[in-house]
């Protein structure tokens, strides 16, 4: 057991540490804080503590646990709320109360719980690590597969189906005479990758259900994301949007360093929301993390590695899992208030040198893989990281260290959010490298997907190019051809990218939809470029009945959907016709 | 503040004063973070910050600085534990200074509990999210950014904007909507001129609201380290009338600049790395954790509603105060000094405003039924009748069709009618919605789009 040495915020010096090592976890002073071990020099361990140190006093004990952090990975981890050091917040608010107090401890998985374990493997195979030896069923959505440790393989003398908690042997491993017992819970240290057979390249379309991120800058299973926002532009709604509706087996949401009330928002409301193509209740598919900004800063820092190991976990199991991190910035923050403790020597605005690379040390952890052991099979974890840039400026070096590592950028505009369009996603400076992986899964859906989302990007860039030209001359002194692009560019504005979160249809779109509504619209466009070049006037199409029509099709529920636009199009095909001398 | 003085030791040894440092020889039982009391040897007495512990040596920021600390005759002492302030019911009509103690010439606190001014964080599992609409009688609040209890919603301010007398307003019509029901409210001010909390006083006083009010004040001429106790101190008042009686308290902390400026000035005395602009890098964490200790507690009655005020030096919103503000709370009014140009009071910009609880808090039931249609159309108008504006002052009016006339005509009226209104005057929310009705009566009807034809069949009528 070693002494307080010496106190400074959230670094904690303690000496007689002789044996200790870096990483490994303590529990610090007489309120047994926890902690973590970040350098030793001779007998003195320098401590990051994950609590406030506030009052504590020099001589105070340091305890050594001999273990580094470790996540817990089992059933009755679906559903559940943690902090930043994978505590139960619900168990802490049963038995300790509303409000967090220091050096409380409470395990993550409930121990007394028992899981039905059905066996997808008999007595006398021979296993090794990563094979899946059974299931628990743990919710409605999560068919929680049973897994060999890493590092384990024999056969298996003993596995049997029944009720089980988390720490039971479900089953009995042999291996050269020596006999290992398989529970339902295993344990991972949060800072290091879970390992796997191979990579493959991000594939296939994540669903989002959100039109302008699906359908003009797709984002990939396995693929890496940032969205970075000033404060108002809606970017803690646009994540929420993607935890609730991405189409993966399961989703993390790691609130670090963000708002309590919203933290609440999101559990309450997930609490009634239901899958759209199961009607199950989404909290059956997803874990939160929550690390609100007034919880202790350097639980930040390590919040963001339990949240990607649990979700390499589910990846290993062959499952497709999405990561919300809202918000990376206040990690970064983190970094730089503990770095700026141990006195290193800062980098840019004081962030520390390593800032890059530790980035790039938890993004590089998603991916698409082939998982180890048996069956076959491929899982991917998805990340999506919100950037807080101070002061809506991308220069800043949290936003251009991420824009160095992820493959797509959904960047959140304040003008847009001025204007109340939701979500605020620039079309013109946001992207996604993801097109090409993309394409083929969109061209199930429909083999113009790459034309038409091109023509639609083009109008949206013509338009912009336009405006400048606008503010001198005002819209009445273009080109025909010029209001057009105009009036096309509108529509796909407030009739397509514009999407509420708030509308009870309008809030997920699925693939198809999104195509048949843009299609709508380029259809459109393309008539009334022919009306225009038999002379007549933008005005009078722009008075056309269908435009309103076209404006509808948002709230049109998705039982109507199919005939609302088979009547639309049919009325379009009628109404805008140049021979008929016109509308 | 008179804080439990269960043992006090002192000591002599103090081998460096520097800036505004001290390095003293460690004594068994200081703890980290506790306030000090260093005593010069003129006998002037001055409070420190223990802000380093360590086996050999303890650092102590002295507030006020080290000018005349000797090094022979100069003794720090201390008590061994962090500041606390004591309180009961008997804090309501009561005005304190930054350390806690009464300036208003009344007895002492007999404290009925302690509590650590830094608080504990709320679990985010018991929280419960805030809906319910308190009615300022504000318009250009209650209609388009609507505040709900248990809310932080800051006055984003410039120098000579009248966030003090929105403020005062905002104090003596609060209420929550349909019941008789008041707030206690808690006042922090923090580095304001002697007159502006006078006035502030004052105010209290003469809408009667004094009785149910605590107010904490740090002026401009007392010391720099209370500016950053003086909103934990209230902020802890609030939380024990919240949490402990039940009570719904609304918090007005101003000047927040202020508040950071301190922040600032005593990082750098300590030598930390600056940030932007020189503030320090754990500003975002220092100011949620004063933001974040608003909000509601399933299965507690009481709330705790802030509202802080900061000026944004030089207007510039994405200045680090106001920035890391509005990233930490839940939306912002933010006054505009071209409303204030064109005698607009209260000149609310309601472009860059917005609350982010207003969905929860509008509706049936709450409001009602049209308010969050027309919230939306309301807006929407405004926003056009603006940007045709922007392009009449290039191209000229008559440049303009006829409609595009009316919206020029209705985005004036928006200022005049809606946003404008007495410094006195109360307004119902229906008569904020009715208001907006009178202008969508000038509208093309067709140009109604985000009101259902049930509201307009049944309110537009009305209002022609």
């Amino acid at each position: 057991m070693g002494r307080i040495w010496k106190i400074s915020g959230p670094v904690v010096v303690a000496e007689e540490m002789r044996g200790s090592r870096v990483y490994e976890v303590v529990e610090v002073g007489e309120l047994r804080l926890d902690g973590e071990i970040i350098g030793l020099e001779q007998d003195k361990a320098v401590i990051q503590v994950y609590e406030d140190t506030s009052g504590l006093k020099v001589g105070e004990p340091v305890e050594r646990t001999g273990e580094i952090l470790m996540v817990e990975l089992g059933p009755g981890i679906v559903g559940s709320i943690f902090d930043g050091v994978q505590r139960s917040l619900v168990t802490m608010a049963e038995e300790l109360g509303d409000f967090l107090e220091r050096g409380a401890r409470t395990v993550a998985l409930d121990r007394s719980k028992k899981w039905h374990f059905t066996p997808g493997v008999k007595a006398g195979q021979r296993v090794g690590e990563g094979d899946i030896i059974g299931t628990v069923q743990e919710t409605g959505l999560m068919e929680h597969r049973i897994m060999v440790p890493l590092g384990i393989q024999g056969t298996l003398a003993e596995i049997t189906e029944g009720e089980y908690t988390i720490e039971e042997p479900v089953a009995v491993l042999k291996d050269n005479g020596l006999e290992r017992q398989l529970t339902l819970m295993q344990r991972w240290p949060a800072r290091k990758p879970r390992p796997n057979k191979r990579r493959l390249d991000p594939g296939n379309l994540l669903v989002t259900g959100t039109r302008i991120m699906d359908y003009l800058f797709p984002l990939a299973l396995g693929g890496k994301a940032a969205i970075p926002g000033g404060f108002g532009t809606g970017k803690t709604v646009a994540l929420q949007q993607m935890a609730r509706w991405a189409q993966t087996e399961l989703n993390l949401y790691v609130g670090c360093g963000e708002r309590g009330n919203e933290m609440a928002d999101v559990l309450h409301s997930f609490q009634k929301l239901r899958d759209p193509a199961t009607d199950i209740l989404l909290t059956e598919k997803e874990i939160f993390i929550a690390n609100t900004s007034n919880m202790p800063v350097v639980a930040r820092e390590i919040s963001i590695f339990i949240g990607i190991t649990i979700a390499e976990y589910f990846r290993d199991m062959g499952y497709n899992v999405l990561l919300v991190a809202d918000s990376t910035s206040r990690w970064a923050e983190a970094m730089r208030e503990i770095g700026a403790r141990l006195e290193e020597t800062p980098g840019e605005e004081g962030f520390p040198t390593y800032l890059g690379s530790r980035l790039a040390s938890f993004y590089e952890r998603a991916g698409r893989v082939e998982c180890l052991g048996a069956p076959d099979r491929t899982g991917s974890v998805t990340v999506i990281g919100a950037v807080s840039p101070p002061g809506a400026d991308f220069s800043e070096p949290v936003t251009q260290s991420t824009l160095r590592i992820v493959e797509a950028l959904y960047s959140l505009d304040v003008a847009l959010a001025n204007k109340r369009h939701f979500p605020t996603i620039n079309w013109l400076t946001s992207y996604s490298l993801y097109a090409d992986a993309t394409r083929k899964w969109w061209e199930n859906v429909s083999p113009d997907w790459s034309g038409t989302r091109d023509g639609a990007l083009k109008v949206l860039q013509e338009e912009a190019d336009l405006e400048e030209i606008v503010r001198l001359i005002g819209p009445e002194a273009l080109p025909e051809d010029d209001k057009l692009v105009l009036l096309a560019a509108k529509m796909i504005r407030e009739d397509f990218l514009m999407q509420s979160a708030y509308h009870p249809i309008d809030t997920y779109s699925t693939p198809e939809r999104s195509h048949k509504m843009i299609s709508v619209i380029m259809d459109f466009y393309k008539k009334a470029r022919e009306m225009s070049a038999a002379g007549i006037s933008v005005s009078e199409i722009s008075s056309s009945k269908i435009i309103p029509r076209i404006s509808r099709m948002k709230d049109t529920s998705n039982e109507d959907f199919g005939s609302y636009i088979i009547e639309l199009s049919a009325d379009m095909e009628r109404e805008l016709r140049v021979q008929e001398g016109g509308i | 503040m008179e804080a439990r003085q269960l043992f006090i030791r002192e000591t002599k040894a103090i081998s460096t004063a520097r800036r505004s440092l001290l390095m003293i020889e460690s004594i068994p039982g200081i703890r980290f973070n506790e306030i000090v009391d260093v005593r010069l040897g003129t006998g002037e007495m001055r409070s420190g910050q223990v802000i380093e512990v360590g086996k050999n040596m303890t650092v102590v920021q002295v507030y006020g600085g080290v000018s005349e600390v000797d090094l022979l005759d100069s003794r720090v002492r201390y008590k061994g534990e962090t500041l606390k302030i004591p309180l009961s019911p008997d804090i309501l009509g009561r005005i304190f200074d930054g350390s806690g103690a009464p300036i208003d010439g009344g007895p002492k606190i007999v404290a009925e509990k302690y509590i650590d001014i830094n608080g504990a964080p709320v679990n985010p599992a018991s929280r419960q999210p805030p809906s319910e609409f308190i009615e300022t009688g504000i318009s250009a609040i209650d209609g388009l950014n609507v505040l709900v209890r248990g809310q932080k919603l800051p006055i984003f301010s410039g120098a000579g904007l009248p966030h003090n007398k929105i403020a005062s307003q905002i104090v003596r019509q609060a209420a929550l909507k349909g019941k008789d029901e008041t707030f206690a409210i808690v006042f922090g001010a923090i580095g304001v001129s002697y007159d502006d909390a006078a006035a502030f006083i004052a105010n209290l006083e003469e809408s009667g609201a004094l009785s149910r009010s605590v107010g904490f004040v740090n002026t401009a001429a007392s010391p720099v380290i209370e500016r950053l106790s003086t909103p934990r101190l209230a902020l802890s008042a609030a939380e024990y009338l919240a949490w402990e009686h039940d009570m719904h308290v609304l918090v007005i902390l101003s000047d927040i600049t202020n508040y950071c400026d301190a922040l600032r000035e005593l990082a750098a005395m300590r030598g930390e790395i600056p940030s932007r602009r020189g503030y320090p890098g754990y500003m975002y964490t220092d100011l949620a954790s004063m933001y974040e200790r608003a909000g509601r507690i399933s299965g507690r009655n009481g709330s705790v509603t802030i509202m802080p005020i900061l000026t944004m030096p030089d207007d510039d919103i994405t200045h680090p105060i106001p920035d890391l503000t509005g990233y930490i709370t839940e939306g912002q009014i933010v006054l505009s000094r071209s409303l204030e140009r064109k005698r607009v009071y209260p000149p609310i910009d309601v472009f860059l405003s917005l609350s982010r609880m207003m969905r929860e808090g509008i509706g049936e039931g709450k409001t009602r039924e049209d308010h969050n249609n027309v919230f939306m159309q309301s807006y929407a108008a405004y926003a056009e009748g603006n940007y045709l504006r922007e392009i009449s002052t290039v191209v000229g009016a008559e440049a303009l069709s006829a409609r595009d006339k009316i919206y020029l005509e209705a985005a004036d009226r928006v200022e005049q009618e809606y946003i404008s209104q007495g410094e006195f005057e109360r307004r119902p929310v229906e008569e904020t919605l009715d208001l907006a009705w009178k202008i969508f009566a000038m509208l093309p009807e067709e140009d109604l789009k985000l009101i259902s034809q049930e509201f307009i069949n049944k309110y537009l009528s009305k209002n022609v």
